[in-house]
């Protein structure tokens, strides 16, 4: 059931994994990338992890459960928008306080996509993982 | 002979490749042949996604490599563990 190999491999590949969905996360403005995607690998880091230590430990390692993940998550989006109106703009209008460093509203929205997508696809995985 | 023609050379052989590892797909008699086949299949994705970076000068193709290279094996590890637990019952 549990294999060695597996287990080695995945302890090397999660830090990779999550490192590699936060620059995509980071990176997506202009370029190839965003919180959708960033999420989706940080999602298959703990599906990995579930592969490898099981469902309970993954739970386990992700701190929060994905629930609260993806409430927050939309949360977070819906704050980004509602900041727009609170500046005198319009509702999911792009305020940019510091724009040479790419840091505005659109990156909090996206990173309420980010933390969405790990919610939604964490929550599909384990309730499979667990009934399988 | 100009160094592109060897990308142009790859992409073709890397193709052919991909379509031999789905024909292994179609017929493969047994289920691990199959995986083993659709493994094979995500390991030539991302080399023609790497050739496509060098061809279109795209960055964009290098994130796809990556992407794919860390986690092709997924679906292999989930089809293994199917397998094992078809053959327990």
């Amino acid at each position: 059931m549990t294999s060695l190999i597996l287990r080695t491999g995945a302890r090397v590949l999660m830090p990779l994994l999550l490192l590699f969905g936060v620059f995509l996360l980071l990176r997506g403005h202009n370029e190839p990338g965003g919180g959708f995607v960033g999420g989706l690998v940080v999602a298959a880091a703990y599906a990995l992890h579930s592969f490898a230590f099981g469902v309970a430990a993954a739970r386990r390692a992700l701190l929060v459960s994905p629930r609260r993940l993806t409430a927050s998550g939309l949360l977070l989006a819906l704050g980004s928008g509602l900041l727009g109106p609170a500046g005198g703009k319009e509702f999911l209008a792009s305020l940019w306080p510091a724009p040479e460093m790419g840091i505005g509203t659109p990156l909090l929205f996206d990173l309420g996509v980010f933390l969405v997508v790990i919610g939604v696809v964490l929550t599909m995985t384990f309730t499979l993982f667990e009934e399988l | 002979m100009r160094p592109e023609m060897l990308v142009y050379a790859a992409l073709v052989l890397v193709s052919a490749a991909l379509l031999i590892a789905f024909v292994r797909v179609v017929r493969g008699p047994t289920l691990p042949d199959r995986v083993v086949a659709v493994d094979l299949i995500g390991v030539c994705a991302a080399g023609l996604s790497v050739l496509g970076a060098a061809v279109s000068g795209q960055r964009g193709f290098l994130d796809a490599a990556v992407v794919i290279a860390l986690l092709g094996f997924l679906g292999t590890v989930a089809y293994a563990r199917y397998a094992e637990k078809e053959s327990l019952k």
